[in-house]
């Protein structure tokens, strides 16, 4: 032990002494006094008795179908619409229940906004040994409201020569598709708010607006970093909806339908997870969701070591926070999409009958999340070119070659005649190996994310930005 | 009130007027661009609805096939706008403009 | 089409469209036209979910709004020495002209043509359900010739754009003024 330096012991004596400090559970409940012993005691009987109760219930299938199933709380809806087109008219039951859903979405929006960056900031600092906010309220619970008020009483300033109408309009405008997104979600067999038969198109398309607000966030700025944010932004969102939009067809190659609620009934009834029997797809959708959200590893457009804040970087008071909360409300709504394409939904084998379903989707996004905030603590930021490149050249004929091994193996699955289990085990054994060989092969070969070594390559954000220097070229020379 | 196929034919013919003042007035070539994808938008506009409305067809799939001739301007129109845009930019490369009143080589 | 909703979505939207359209020739701004432009576009889609349109309302927003406006984005940062004030050209009084006369005349036509139209009940009974399993039939049915010449025809847009942009290979290092030139944003 004397080999030990000395610099060593104070770490090892600390662990040590918390531990000796921290009391043993049973001591601690020695501790709590004979009437908390009581409560305790009672509360979990109560508890007990609750899930006996709702365990019978269940296994007896009394509850199935009924309004007050609180599992799927879509039956409540509909029987309230059922309520409300026997009194009214039938716009009356649809504005109603298109109100109250929409209001649930936002609560529940709300909620996430307000939980979700205390969750990240907590599990940053736990992944950098720190502590995290832990200050306002239980645990720093209230640290993000506390931001908010902060941020809204700071002066919002207009920088000079800011193009006055285009500076306002894309704080908000950036938000709808954030909320659009949630729509065609389903939580629950029958709890769907928008359950459109185009549903994942729809998706796309909803992704595809916030492309044009975060531009013209970054050009009115009248600021070289908020341009070059911008551009940065609309460059990368562009490439990368190709292998989301590819991720997304051999989806629904497999299941054959745009629907989001039928490509989870797809799944539950297959008892398969797509996400399985199509890895690559998952893989080049989640990569190309965070090209898209503008998350780490993929956070270029705002480099804060690069451009300062990128497209907001003229933003200030809550116009920046709206940026920021609007970054978050779509990490999660890529949670939600991925746990509803590939993980499954709502079905989790079964539990979802003891679960609420929406309990399920909820535990697989904030997986999704926390996979999201493990990257940002975990990951360097790729540059630029490294980013294009590795989406054009490798992610791009990827999905496309996915793309084609799946139609293959869709119309297989279509004119087989068999127990579908047969088909699709062999056909996940096939692309997980397929999958394997490209990351053991072609990965490797393009050279990844990182891209080329460094002597090939020229600098793309003036191509990029391209007529710039074409024009001071022409200047040059007239 | 009910809506028939002439409210949306109004709205369709407006949206191509405009469309079409815009891509002749404009002197911006990109500008004229974003007229010329307008007047794009009027037709659809009146495809779609002429495949709602229109009695003539004898079944659901005749009456689609408007949707498929949008489809189909849909793709012309993410084309010609690819090219078109490339023009322009090549015509800047070339001339340091985009104004339309100004390339004028093919004047006679 | 008699439900109180459908009635309000078409007035609202239908304003949104045209003010949209109108507003593309009269601001003062190229950006502040692309923006109003993707309104346009918003609104034609939104009047295609009017007419029970959803997959064409879908592939308005992905195409028009989310693609082809980019697509502008870049050719306006791509000019930057262009002018950015989307004036009118010597031959504005005609065109404009034009224009009403042809608003003017399709106007006219629409209300004036008895259209063989469905109404009441019928109209209902034709309500597509989902569009999206009959439309791709019909495409790679029978319209299979005309969707295999359309994607031809992006092919050719595709390596006809990029051939036509490419620019060409930069003269050696040192020719081009290092990198300093990406501060000078317009």
């Amino acid at each position: 032990m004397s080999a030990v330096p000395d610099f060593a012991s104070p770490g090892v004596d600390g662990a040590a002494d918390e531990r000796a400090a921290r009391p043993s559970p049973l001591a601690a409940l020695r501790g709590l006094g004979l009437g908390r012993l009581l409560m305790l005691g009672g509360a979990l009987l109560v508890v007990g008795a609750a899930n006996a109760a709702i365990g019978y219930v269940i296994v007896d299938g009394r509850l199935e179908g009924e309004w007050y199933d609180l599992r799927d709380l879509g039956l409540a809806v509909g029987r309230l619409r059922t309520e409300l087109d026997a009194e009214f008219d039938p716009a009356v039951s649809y504005w109603v229940t298109a109100i109250l859903g929409a209001a649930g979405i936002l609560v529940f929006i709300g909620g996430v906004l307000l939980l979700g960056s205390w969750i990240e900031r907590r599990l940053l600092a736990r992944f950098q040994i720190r502590r995290g906010p832990n200050r306002v309220g239980p645990f720093g619970l209230l640290q993000p409201l506390a931001d908010a008020i902060k941020l809204m009483q700071k002066e919002v300033l207009m920088p000079r020569g800011a193009d006055r109408l285009l500076y306002v309009i894309p704080p908000l405008a950036v938000f709808i598709p954030a909320v659009l997104a949630w729509g065609p979600v389903p939580w629950a067999p029958n709890m769907t708010y928008l359950d459109i038969n185009v549903g994942v198109l729809y998706v796309i398309a909803v992704s595809s607006l916030g492309v044009l607000a975060l531009f013209m966030a970054g050009w009115a700025s009248n600021n070289h970093y908020a341009l070059l944010g911008a551009m940065r932004t609309v460059a990368m969102m562009v490439s990368y909806e190709i292998p989301i939009s590819l991720a997304l067809l051999s989806v629904v190659l497999m299941t054959g339908t745009l629907q989001l609620s039928e490509i989870v009934a797809w799944q539950e009834e297959h008892r398969l997870w797509l996400g399985l029997l199509l890895p690559v797809a998952l893989v080049t959708f989640f990569f190309s969701s965070t090209a898209e959200i503008n998350r780490t590893p993929n956070d270029i457009a705002e480099a804060e070591s690069e451009i300062v804040a990128g497209y907001h970087t003229e933003y200030s008071g809550m116009k920046a926070g709206l940026f920021m909360a609007v970054e978050l409300g779509n990490a999660v709504v890529v949670g939600a999409l991925v746990a509803t394409l590939f993980l499954g939904g709502w079905s989790l084998f079964g539990l979802e009958t003891w679960v609420p379903p929406y309990l399920v989707l909820g535990a697989k996004t904030g997986a999704i999340y926390f996979v999201l905030v493990w990257l940002r603590g975990t990951l360097p930021r790729f540059r630029l070119d490294q980013l294009m490149a590795f989406a054009w050249k490798f992610l791009i004929p990827i999905s496309i070659a996915n793309v084609a091994v799946v139609a293959v193996e869709a119309s297989i699955f279509a004119r087989l005649d068999v127990a579908a289990i047969v088909p699709l085990a062999a056909f996940t054994a096939i692309n997980l190996a397929l999958a394997a060989a490209v990351v053991r092969f072609a990965l490797p070969a393009s050279g990844g994310p990182r891209g080329a070594p460094p002597a090939l390559r020229r600098p793309v954000l003036t191509t990029a930005v391209g007529g710039l220097r074409a024009a001071q070229r022409m200047r040059v020379s007239p | 009130m009910t809506l028939t196929l002439a409210h949306y034919l109004v709205v369709s013919g407006l949206v191509f007027g405009l469309g079409t003042a815009i891509a002749l007035s404009k002197r911006n070539a990109i500008a004229a661009l974003m007229g010329v994808e307008l007047m794009l938008n009027g037709v659809n506009l009146a495809l779609v609805a002429f495949s709602r409305f229109g009695a003539a067809f004898d079944s659901q799939e005749a009456a689609l096939s408007g949707h498929v001739f949008v489809i189909f301007v849909l793709t012309v129109a993410a084309a010609e706008a690819a090219v078109a845009l490339a023009l322009a930019v090549l015509v800047y490369r070339r001339r340091e403009t985009v104004d339309l009143d100004r390339l004028t080589s093919m004047r006679w | 089409m008699e439900s109180a909703g459908v009635v309000a979505a078409f007035w609202i939207l239908s304003a949104t469209t045209v003010a949209g359209a109108l507003l593309v020739l009269l601001s003062r701004n190229l950006l502040h036209a692309l923006v109003f432009l993707v309104l346009s576009f918003l609104g034609t889609a939104g009047l295609f979910l009017t007419l029970s349109a959803d997959f064409l309302a879908v592939a308005q927003v992905l195409i028009y709004a989310g693609a082809i406006s980019v697509l502008i984005v870049f050719a306006i940062m791509l000019t930057p020495l262009a002018s950015r004030d989307n004036a009118s050209s010597l031959y504005a009084a005609p065109g404009v002209l034009l224009g009403a006369a042809i608003a003017a005349l399709v106007a006219f036509t629409a209300l004036d043509v008895g259209w063989p139209e469905l109404e009441g009940a019928a109209l209902d009974a034709r309500g597509f359900g989902s569009t999206v399993a009959r439309i791709g039939e019909l495409l790679l049915g029978q319209y299979v010739l005309a969707f295999e010449v359309a994607s031809v025809l992006l092919l050719f847009a595709l390596i006809g754009a990029i051939v036509l942009v490419r620019e060409d290979e930069p003269a050696p290092a040192g020719a081009e003024g290092g990198g300093g030139e990406q501060g000078r944003a317009p």
